[in-house]
């Protein structure tokens, strides 16, 4: 080959490599990429020479190396995912270049340490979350109820007689729930006695739970324990319609999206009625009216460019009677009737101002009102006449109640850096209960108009991705009582390595004892509660580990005197301390998802008509569950099972007398719970079947004893009677189905 | 002579490096693509194609597949966190978005992104990642009913969906037959435009009709 010929290739094959630069001579930069102080390698940084195509791809060690034709200044950059971006000016002359680089941590949320307030979160924005919406519905023995579900978790009491949320040694006036940033008064269905009440709404109406079982965020206060934090789904992703069928219920609904998928509407309406259930399943309780309850709920929805508007209505009647046997006198019965009417509606706002501003305005207007009506019965079931007798005759009455209740609340969020942001706002509620309590001798009318309002401010700061804090401080100020009061709240979350944190939480929390209280004693002060919690939390996608250890104090508790009604203080205090477990795993077993959760609870308080200072009934030394879920994705098939235990709790035996008050122990509580749910096509649309089966095993459950007030055995003793569930096991069978109307459509058009 | 000749051709085409310096980096870059095997090796080709997006400035295609890079590399790696690399594929698709807006590519590659966060937990997303990802089809089909990549892609995951869900083989073949049919008369506007799923498609109506 000539020389010519040869030079031309080579000069075109160096001019087709590196183009124009060709003839520059080229130069090799190449260094290291770490972090921190223990320079920790960076891998996959990406290295460039600014406004050229070199650069590199940092390896495993940090490690890069590229070569340059440029010459002269220029600049180097460095880009890596989750750190903050860095360049510097280099000089290019031909010589061999090392050029290392330290680059810094961006503050990110998730690399960063997480303020929890003592709260499981339970939401997929977060990704790491420890129980979403779904969970709630795939929870054996659970009936799709948000509360239920909660009691798998530590902290939280398996009380089967009353209804509501006993957290942590206290009781279930001093946790509160709240939909969209208010307050639900009566979350629960109307209580029973001796049964266990449901929640109201369906947990897929909110796409988070956040469950705070203590030191929750200066936002919320009135609630001595916890707070149960539930926020409304957005708008939904395609127009739907909806029914349910089974033995209990039958419910149709539907959602509109418009076109845009700029707003939306929906209504549902279900009617349940458990007549059929009862005759096939005896009760323990003879039901004259089964319970039945009408409900309807309607929805607007409206999204704005940077922000969102939501409205919710839920109306609700319910009725129920039945008939017990008198404790108190053989072959008498007493009846008890309730009619109730529920009223739930909440207004919000959100919206986004500039970059970092926030607002957010709801409001909320609730109204309840109770029937209730007691009678005692002959065994022919005819309503008698009084009998002279006290206790027999304390249950003829009457109630009726009222409860209507404002709210408005404001916040404003300021953020700055990547996490930190500080809160500021305001509420206000506005309640008005009338009570009219009768016999057939005397009447008692009561009527309480409290506005209580409250101002709050609290901010998240974080130092770095290691260590974050918040402190907060809420003032309230109730009208009825004439008083304030100022609530420190602070957490301090420490991270130790990625997912693994400390965190230390304390506050102070006011409540305003019960309304009923007020009406009776004036000068009735708030209840308060100091709470100190040390949390260690391992947080991933697969795995959740906790453990807590918590100190409360309680102080100004309500103490009644048996004798004179009207003799009301807050001489009541107490304590509770323990220590929780919860571990929950989606790896180690193929398509298994488990948790495992346990407490520890050493609570006594002194407060009501409590006569010593003791643990009360409500409250179990030993809790725990296990939760276990598996899922079949080519068949669709999901089965669920849970195990649920608690040791005895303690209840009173009047034939002790007054210094054995609540020493003794009910027997120890263990329930197996079974349930199956199958998705599947029908009629069209989505179906799911769901089979449940509560307490499998038949086991016997013993919640407590009521005692006769005068009826004595050969012994001498007052008689008792168990008191536990309506039916030892109970079962649930139902059909869903939802058309997405949209979605058919669009098949539909795909395949033309 | 020859030699002179030679020179004076490299003067005039010195005045086209500047295209053919494109040309050549994005070829060099493509080649990279193709041969990666590993996640890491996707990652440096996706760090190039970047590189040569942030030299040029105003080309979409650069940006386009340092994204679709980034976007490949997690699916080889379990390790990796898909929302951080997810996080990172969507800024450099936006930068591809800016200078080229309603491409069909683009949506196909939205797709393929929202597909892949959806995927990190299918069960308590496919509400929202899986909506957004199916809009970005009906985006891509509107921006080019010719383009056979948004049915190709559609018909994908309707073949990964169990039947329950509306997926299967028989919801999926009548689409890919769509796919398919594009493909045989569709031509790449250049050598750097995307101009894959072809075989893979085939492949899989195939399946289907087994």
């Amino acid at each position: 080959m000539p020389l010519g010929k040869k030079i031309n290739i080579i000069i075109w094959a160096i001019f087709l490599l590196v183009g124009f630069d060709a003839y520059s001579q080229s130069t090799i930069v190449q260094g290291n990429v770490s972090s921190g102080k223990n320079k920790i390698p960076v891998k996959a940084a990406r290295i460039s020479l600014k406004g050229s195509y070199d650069g590199a791809v940092t390896d495993s060690l940090g490690n890069y190396r590229f070569k340059t034709t440029k010459t002269g200044l220029q600049v180097v950059e460095v880009d890596a995912s989750g750190y903050m971006p860095q360049s510097r000016e280099v000089q290019l002359n031909g010589a061999s270049l090392k050029l290392d680089f330290r680059i810094r941590k961006e503050i990110n949320e998730l690399e960063a340490v997480t303020i929890t307030a003592g709260s499981f979160e339970a939401n997929d924005e977060k990704r790491m979350t420890v129980l979403n919406p779904l969970d709630i519905v795939t929870t054996a023995g659970a009936n799709a109820d948000i509360a239920a579900t909660l009691q798998t978790l530590p902290g939280a009491q398996r009380v089967g007689e009353s209804e509501g949320l006993f957290i942590r040694g206290g009781s279930a006036e001093e946790s509160k729930i709240i939909i969209d940033g208010t307050v639900v008064n009566n979350f629960f269905f109307s209580s029973v006695p001796g049964i266990a009440q449901r929640g109201r709404f369906s947990p897929f109406l909110f796409k988070n739970t956040a469950f705070s079982s203590g030191g929750y965020s200066a936002m919320y206060g009135q609630a001595l324990s916890a707070v149960l934090n539930l926020e409304s789904v957005d708008l939904p992703d395609e127009t739907e319609a909806q029914a349910g069928i089974s033995p209990i219920f039958g419910s149709v609904g539907f959602q509109k999206v418009n076109k845009e998928k700029k707003y939306s509407f929906g209504s549902s309406y279900s009617y349940s009625n458990l007549w059929l259930y009862m005759l096939l399943i005896p009760q323990k309780q003879d039901f004259v009216t089964p319970p039945t309850s009408h409900n309807v709920d309607l929805n607007y929805r409206k999204k704005f460019k940077k922000g969102m508007f939501k409205a919710y209505a839920y109306f609700n009647t319910s009725k129920l009677s039945m008939r017990t046997n008198s404790m108190d006198s053989l072959g008498l019965k007493n009846s008890f009737s309730l009619n109730n009417s529920n009223v739930f509606t909440n207004v919000s706002w959100k919206q986004l101002f500039g970059k970092n501003w926030k607002l957010y305005t709801v409001g909320s207007y609730s109204y309840d009102d109770n029937k209730i009506k007691g009678d005692v019965l002959d065994s022919q079931n005819n309503r008698i006449n009084a009998t002279g007798i006290g206790v027999i005759d304390a249950n003829r009455f009457g109630v009726k109640s009222y409860q209507n209740m404002y709210q408005l609340r404001s916040v404003i969020q300021k953020k700055w850096g990547k996490l930190s942001a500080v809160r500021f706002g305001g509420e206000m509620w506005h309640n008005v209960d009338r009570t009219n309590f009768s016999t057939e001798f005397s009447s008692f009318s009561g009527l309480i108009d409290d506005t209580y309002s409250a101002a709050f401010v609290e901010s998240d700061i974080f130092i770095s991705n290691k260590f974050a804090l918040r402190p907060g401080l809420r003032y309230e100020y109730s009208q009825l009582m004439s008083q304030a009061n100022l609530a420190p709240r602070a957490s301090l979350s420490y991270q130790l390595k990625k997912n693994t944190q400390l965190s230390l939480d304390y506050g102070i929390f006011y409540q305003t004892p019960d309304r009923k209280y007020l009406a009776l004693g004036p000068d009735v002060k708030y209840s308060r509660a100091d709470h100190y919690i040390l949390t260690f939390q391992h947080l991933t996608k697969e795995y959740t580990l906790r453990s807590q250890l918590f100190y409360k104090s309680y102080d100004g508790l309500i103490k009644t005197d048996p004798t004179n009604q009207f003799a009301i203080n807050n001489n009541g205090y107490g304590y509770a301390q323990g220590i929780e477990l919860f571990w929950r795993d989606r790896k180690t077993f193929k398509g298994i998802d488990y948790w495992i959760s346990y407490s520890f609870l050493d609570t006594k308080r002194d407060y009501l008509n409590f006569p010593i200072y003791v643990q009360p009934g409500f409250a179990a030394t030993h809790t725990g569950s296990v939760v276990i879920k598996k899922f079949w994705v080519e068949k669709m098939v999901g089965i669920n099972w849970s195990f649920n235990w608690a040791t005895g709790r303690p209840y009173y035996n009047p034939n002790r007398g007054e210094e054995a008050y609540l020493s003794d122990r009910t027997p120890f509580y263990s329930s197996n719970n079974f349930s199956f749910n199958w998705l599947t096509k029908i009629a069209g649309g989505n179906g799911v079947v769901v089979v449940g089966i509560n307490n499998v095993f038949n086991q016997k459950q013993v919640f407590g004893y009521t005692y006769s007030s005068r009826l004595t055995d050969d012994t001498g003793q007052l008689i008792r009677e168990e008191l536990g569930p309506p039916a030892r096991m109970s079962f649930f069978v139902g059909l869903f189905i939802s058309w997405g109307v949209d979605r058919t459509q669009q098949n539909i058009n795909n395949n033309l | 002579m020859k030699k002179y000749l030679t020179i004076f051709l490299m003067m005039l085409l010195g005045a086209g490096s500047v295209i053919a310096q494109y040309e050549d980096g994005m070829k060099a870059a493509m080649k990279q693509m193709d041969d990666a095997k590993t996640s890491e090796e996707l990652m440096q080709a996706s760090a190039f194609f970047e590189r040569i997006a942030n030299a040029e400035q105003s080309k979409w295609l650069p940006y386009y597949y340092a994204a679709l890079c980034n976007n490949l590399a997690g699916w080889r790696d379990d390790q990796l966190d898909k929302d951080q690399l997810a996080g990172k594929s969507i800024q450099l698709l936006e930068k591809a978005e800016q200078l080229s807006p309603n491409n069909c590519e683009l949506f196909c590659l939205r797709n393929l992104i929202f597909n892949s966060q959806m995927m990190v937990n299918p069960r308590n997303r496919w509400q929202t990642y899986g909506t957004k990802a199916s809009e970005a089809l009906e985006s891509a089909k509107k921006a080019d009913p010719n383009n056979p990549r948004p049915y190709f892609l559609e018909g994908q995951s309707k073949f990964n969906t169990p039947a329950m869900f509306g997926g299967g083989k028989k919801a999926a073949e009548p689409i890919l037959q769509k796919a398919v049919e594009l493909f045989g008369s569709y031509a790449p506007e250049s050598d750097l435009h995307p101009n894959w799923g072809k075989s893979d498609a085939e492949e899989l109506l195939n399946k289907c009709k087994k």
